[in-house]
């Protein structure tokens, strides 16, 4: 074969390019229009896991839109590994970068949302420890507590109503979304990623629990930005979907 | 708020949100059920962006699952006394 990787890989995402010199259809014939039918395949399954993985997108923006995107995105980000169930990460950053979409400036967020539930759904299990576990710590040690997250629980918070945007284009019958900030927590208790609506006091109490603060620290921190939160829901959440996988104790370092 | 307080109060959430627990924990898991999802529907490990989900082409293929609430896959109302099964079956393959 006299066709390099590197020649064959930029004719693959460029349709203008000819079919690369030398490249014979494996009887002794050069490839011919055989190349373009796999460089039309390539992009096409790319374009239509993109589709699969960001239908909120694809509503958002209609579905000739989202095609014409996919087209770009894919030439640009190219796959960087061989899983198309992880196809797509660069998408949010490429759509905030979108000068003809950066007027809808939830789009970005939204995608994020979208692509956490998908990195959600393929993290590894983590098997939950015991809620009776942390009952049977002293009330210092409970303070004192802190938490690893099974790599399916994801934080992901935005100045835009994301989990408004997403339930109002996925499901039947939910409101329109609300004009105000949201913070969503997406646990996969089994098998399908849930999504949770945090409040503002509750993300910043997770996000605090996720960089490894103790429980107390972490209380601390949602208190001061609304003297009313509730700890006991975020942690009754927190339990009931097994996103709780280690807890270390004792340690006031 | 002082050291004592706020140990109190921690203790307090721990209680309230594992009292909460109780009364929840009894909620069924999810079982993957074979033989029960129309064609097209059936679910897939490997999920989103995957090929094998919504693969089914007969309604209530054998080798196909959905997932369901613990406890309810054998007793779900399917046509002509077929029942949905924890195992693969080998009833209503693909032609």
């Amino acid at each position: 074969m006299s066709v390099t990787q590197t020649k064959f890989h930029t004719a693959l995402l460029d349709p203008d390019q000819p079919v690369p010199l030398g490249l014979s259809d494996g009887q002794g014939q050069p490839a011919g229009s055989r190349f373009a039918v796999y460089r039309n395949n390539v992009a096409s399954s790319l374009t239509e896991a993109l589709e699969i993985s960001f239908p909120v997108i694809a509503k958002l923006i209609g579905a000739e839109n989202f095609k014409a995107i996919s087209g770009l995105f894919l030439r640009q980000h190219p796959p960087k590994v061989p899983m198309l169930s992880q196809y797509g990460d660069d998408m949010p950053a490429f759509l905030a970068g979108f000068k003809p979409l950066e007027h809808i400036k939830y789009l970005a967020d939204t995608a994020r949302l979208e692509q956490a539930m998908r990195v959600s759904y393929h993290a590894a299990d983590a098997a939950p420890i015991d809620a009776h576990d942390l009952q049977a710590l002293t009330p210092e040690d409970m303070a004192t507590a802190r938490f690893t997250f099974a790599p399916s629980a994801l934080l992901v918070r935005s100045p835009w109503p994301i989990h408004g945007i997403w339930t109002f284009n996925m499901q039947d019958g939910a409101p329109k979304p609300p004009a105000t900030a949201q913070s969503v927590l997406v646990l996969r208790p089994e098998f399908d990623p849930d999504l949770h609506l945090l409040s503002e006091p509750a993300a910043i109490c997770m996000l605090a629990l996720m960089a490894g603060e103790t429980l107390s620290n972490a209380n601390d921190a949602a208190l001061n930005d609304d003297p009313e939160f509730d700890l006991a829901t975020l942690l009754g959440l927190l339990l009931a979907h097994g996103a709780i996988t280690q807890l270390k104790s004792g340690d006031t370092a | 708020m002082s050291n004592l307080m706020k140990t109190v109060a921690i203790a307090g959430a721990v209680t309230a949100a594992l009292a909460a627990q109780t009364s929840t924990a009894s909620a069924a898991g999810q079982v993957k059920c074979y033989g029960v999802a129309l064609a097209g529907e059936n679910d897939c490990k490997a999920g989103a962006g995957t090929t094998c989900a919504g693969s089914s082409t007969v309604d209530y293929q054998g080798n196909a699952w959905k997932l369901v609430d613990e406890g309810t896959c054998a007793a779900m109302d399917l046509p002509d006394d077929r029942m949905g099964s924890l195992e693969e079956l080998d009833r209503d393959l693909p032609g």
